[in-house]
């Protein structure tokens, strides 16, 4: 299959290209940028003008609710709905069900998502087993099924002799932990910021302190240990300020954010939309700004979109008790791209923190697009307007804080391995 | 920002809370309740106004007091009441609380009366209903309980009615209370100038001035020179562990004896929505004494529900008024 | 929209009439009751009259504020500025003397009764007008009035209080749309 994309706006943040070009795909690479090779004939064309061609996203954090949750969504559906989002290789959260700590579920997961020949599915393995924070899992094993970094998702490991030695043992093979820093305690039975909308609505907060304290703890070990730490879903100011602090003394640290958290504050939650129950809470508009400069100066090194598909009965119950999270595979790139129009950020620089900047995270070979690498494509129009609504959204998680609204930047058409896996409806 | 208790010409839908609720509608509510008041003293302690229709009590949260001013307010204007105690009985079956009020809508319910431990929980079920259906929270977990604060002002303005020239104090566990909530949010809507949360650190919520509210530690300045004391209840599960040693020591720093009384104006008057945990947050002398008005509070509560019933029962979706 | 206001009835040359008719009726046991709020002032009216030739402290009257009577609330709702009813005195075996400034469908007549009788049991009620206005829809009309009119359906006469304090009288043209709104309410 050889496909020749032309007439593009050609972006690619790791070589710092952003120009019009022609891109001549075959055998799954990337054959030639500019020029067609010789002799190359393609099977089919794509007109991409007007449009952006970009490397295929990389999202940090996706739940695809398999095993275990389908009535939820299915692999087909959230993975369907990642390359609708331009999205062509994602890591995966290990609270499934059963948790991913068996190397004999990680195989039957990348297996299936391969067989489906839609995006990439590299998943985190847990941490701890059950993610019970007292047992390490095998990690080892897990990394030989395909586990690309561990993981305890939500929950914290409390106990920080075992977090301790957890760390130390990822450092002794250089395995990347992503961890989510919220004080177990704190955050008990919390389920929004702890501040003025919280005390108005009468919710329980989870306050700031809460990601601080447990981000002192797991810098001060992985200073301690060696351990390659990402955080992920940073969500406050004093978060952002510590990291970057960490960052200067040198520290081998990385972090992501929510493309929620880029847009949304505690007030969104308005008269308690429960589309707006997520984790971290969404906080003050104090700690937005933050997380808004903290990506701008390259302390925040990833947006994420933390997709969460719930099904509406899981929403319909009062905030509390409605289930937490939101879908956001379909929204990472147009959120970006709000964000950088918002606050007059280079696309190329936007596209970086959603593409190259993950993939170098997950130490994945993907998020570039340039000769010889893997045709894992994006090619989206930056102008068009779509509507948030459960008709327009191909994940099973038809839940959104940002449902109703308008966003501009609709994937037009993906491809992984050189295929072109989807092309939206004219 | 739609006013999910507002229809959209202004007119009052839905009773959830006292937030968002314009001057206009509060004082509407409070001098209908006026009228009222005399009902009760009637040979014949009822009007016609709600002949027909029926009220449903939803309770998920159990509270026979609340209920039963909320049962006799409804009968008192000629409704018929049907009072259900959801606890988990049918919920624990899987069924849902929208399950429940589709349930009694399909019976004809036209006005439900919700409590529920979650906050948002009527928020929730007004958001769930059709357009002639109308809520009024009871209370929702620590959100709000709007009549109940409607009825603390409604008694306050009765001994004082210059609104605009009192300071009030509120003490005790305001974190948790949804009366708190409501109280300060009825107080600074109708124009309270000083409004005093008097509580430890443990027992308020994040950023609580951002409500209007100037916050005092200690009680014996908290107290000096207002005009009225609106004291909270300590729940049981409270009183003794990461936020309070002991119910004693609390009496001590935080209840209300006649000694910390006098520092008050010297015709403050006390409120507590009960029931009254004495020795606890209250000293007997002083919720039995000259200054209480505890009991009023509770004979005005019925003339404020049936106020609120009979505005939101005659609103109209389409508000064709003349 | 208004019409020509000069051949309206002069308000303060009713109330002598009326005060001159109800003289009579007054004996030991008879109480006012005015219904809210022209009735209400066109008994004060009465009693400031009256007061010249008798002693009308002894009187016992009282004021109703029909609202949570009326038949028309399930379409109109509550109004909001409605009074406190205060009826201070035993209702029980009266003889009660109802006043309303202007009778119309005898609608709110009929509430003021209910309303009366939830007080207690009245050895009689009389109904006194200021003016019938012709329109009733209900087997009920003043016993005794200061003057009679038939206007149309779409005229609507209403009791003011003006400036000085004297009352007068307008008198509007209901459009359409809101015809039916103030025919049931007057």
């Amino acid at each position: 299959m050889k496909i020749h994309i032309k007439n593009g706006r050609v972006i690619d943040p790791i070589s710092q290209l952003d120009s019009q070009l022609d891109v001549y795909i075959g055998a799954g690479k990337i054959l030639a940028l500019g020029n067609a090779p010789a002799g190359f004939v393609a099977n089919q064309t794509i007109d991409a003008s007007n449009l952006i061609v970009c490397p295929g996203l990389v999202d940090l954090s996706a739940r695809l609710r398999e095993p275990g949750e389908e009535y939820k969504t299915t692999l087909v559906s959230e993975l369907q709905a990642a390359v609708a989002g331009g999205v062509t290789s994602l890591a995966c959260p290990p609270d499934t069900d059963p948790v991913l700590d068996e190397p004999g579920l990680v195989k039957m997961l990348k297996h299936r998502a391969k067989q489906l020949n839609l995006a990439h599915v590299y998943p985190l393995g847990a941490l701890t087993r059950q993610l019970q924070g007292t047992v390490l899992a095998e990690m080892g094993e897990l990394r030989e099924a395909g586990c690309v970094g561990f993981s305890q998702a939500n929950m914290a490991i409390t106990d920080t002799q075992v977090l301790w030695r957890a760390m130390e043992y990822a450092a002794t093979f250089g395995y990347t932990l992503f961890l989510y820093a919220e004080d177990a305690f704190l955050a008990k039975d919390g389920v929004a910021h702890d501040g003025e909308v919280a005390s108005r609505l009468g919710l329980k907060g989870i306050p700031s302190a809460a990601e601080a304290l447990a981000l002192a703890g797991l810098l001060r070990i992985a200073k301690e240990t060696g351990a390659k730490l990402h955080i992920s879903r940073l969500s406050t100011a004093e978060g952002v300020n510590m990291i970057r602090e960490a960052k200067k003394q040198g520290l081998s640290i990385s972090c992501d954010v929510s493309a929620n958290h880029v847009h949304l504050t505690e007030h969104d939650l308005a008269y308690f939309d429960s589309n707006c129950h997520l984790k971290p809470p969404l906080r003050s508009q104090r700690d937005q700004a933050a997380i808004s400069a903290g990506l701008k100066d390259g302390t925040i090194d990833a947006i994420c979109s933390d997709h969460t598909p719930v099904d509406d009965d899981g929403k319909l119950a009062p905030f509390a008790e409605a289930e937490i999270g939101a879908s956001g595979l379909e929204l990472l790139l147009t959120l970006t791209l709000k964000w950088a129009n918002q606050e007059k950020i280079s696309l190329i620089q936007a596209l970086g923190l959603i593409s190259a900047s993950s993939a170098k995270i997950l130490g994945i070979p993907a998020g570039q697009l340039s000769v010889n690498s893997d045709a894992d494509i994006c090619v989206f129009d930056p102008s068009l307007y779509w509507k948030v609504e459960a008709g327009n959204l191909k994940s099973q998680g038809k839940n959104s804080p940002f449902t109703g609204l308008e966003l501009a930047g609709k994937v037009k058409y993906t491809l992984v391995n050189g295929q072109l896996v989807y092309q939206a409806q004219p | 920002m739609h006013n999910p208790q507002l229809y959209s010409d202004g007119q009052l839908r839905h009773l959830l809370s006292i937030e968002g609720l314009p001057k206009k509608i509060l004082n509407q509510i409070l001098d209908t309740a006026e009228s009222f008041v005399g009902v009760a003293e009637r040979e014949v302690k009822k009007v016609p106004l709600l002949r027909g229709k029926t009220v449903c009590n939803l309770f998920f949260e159990n509270s026979t007091r609340t209920r039963t001013t909320f049962e006799i307010a409804a009968k008192r204007l000629s409704a018929d009441v049907i009072s259900l105690n959801v606890n988990t009985s049918s919920q624990s079956k899987g069924e849902t609380i929208l399950d429940t009020v589709d349930n009694l809508i399909a019976m004809h319910a036209d006005m439900f009366v919700v409590r529920h431990a979650q906050s948002g929980a009527a928020h929730f079920i007004a958001k769930h209903v059709p357009e002639h259906i109308h809520i009024i929270n009871a209370g929702d977990g620590r959100h709000s309980h709007p009549t109940q604060g409607l009825l603390d002002v409604f008694t306050i303005r009765k001994y004082k009615p210059d609104l605009h020239n009192l300071r009030v104090a509120i003490v005790g566990d305001i974190l948790h209370s949804r009366v708190a909530r409501s109280e300060i949010h009825a107080l600074t809507t109708l124009g309270v100038p000083e409004v005093r949360v008097i509580a430890p650190k443990t027992l308020l919520p994040a950023e609580v001035e951002k409500l209007g509210v100037h916050v005092y530690h200690d009680m014996r300045a908290g107290l000096k020179d207002v005009d009225v004391i609106m004291m909270l209840r300590l729940q049981n599960e409270r009183m003794s562990g990461a936020m309070l040693p002991s119910a004693q020591e609390y009496f001590k720093t935080y209840g209300l004896t006649q000694e910390k009384l006098i520092l008050a104006k010297p015709d403050a008057i006390v409120l507590h929505p009960g029931p009254m945990n004495r020795g606890v947050e209250i000293d007997s002398g002083v919720a039995d004494g000259q200054q209480s008005v505890i009991l009023p509070q509770v004979t005005y509560g019925i003339a404020i529900r049936m106020a609120v019933m009979a505005i939101l029962a005659g609103g109209q979706p389409s508000g064709n008024q003349s | 929209m208004t019409t020509d206001q000069s051949q309206l009835p002069d308000a303060e040359a009713l109330i002598n009439i009326l005060a001159d008719k109800l003289q009579p009726l007054l004996q030991k046991n008879t109480a006012l009751v005015g219904i809210q709020s022209g009735g209400v002032w066109v008994m004060q009216r009465l009693l400031a009259k009256l007061a010249k030739t008798m002693a009308t402290h002894t009187i016992e009257h009282g004021t109703l504020d029909v609202s949570f009577y009326r038949d028309d609330y399930a379409k109109r709702g509550l109004k909001p500025g409605n009074q406190p009813s205060q009826i201070a005195f035993d209702v029980e075996n009266k003889h009660i003397i109802l006043i309303d400034d202007v009778f119309f469908t005898g609608r709110t007549t009929r509430a003021a009764m209910n309303e009366l009788f939830d007080y207690g049991r009245p050895a009689s009620i009389t109904l006194i007008a200021l003016v019938n206005r012709g329109g009733r829809e209900l087997p009920i009309s003043p016993q005794i009035t200061a003057m009679d009119l038939s206007l149309k359906p779409t005229e609507n006469l209403q009791l003011i209080q003006l400036a000085d304090g004297q009352l007068g009288f307008t008198l509007k043209l209901l459009t359409p749309s809101n015809h039916q709104a103030v025919s049931k309410h007057a």
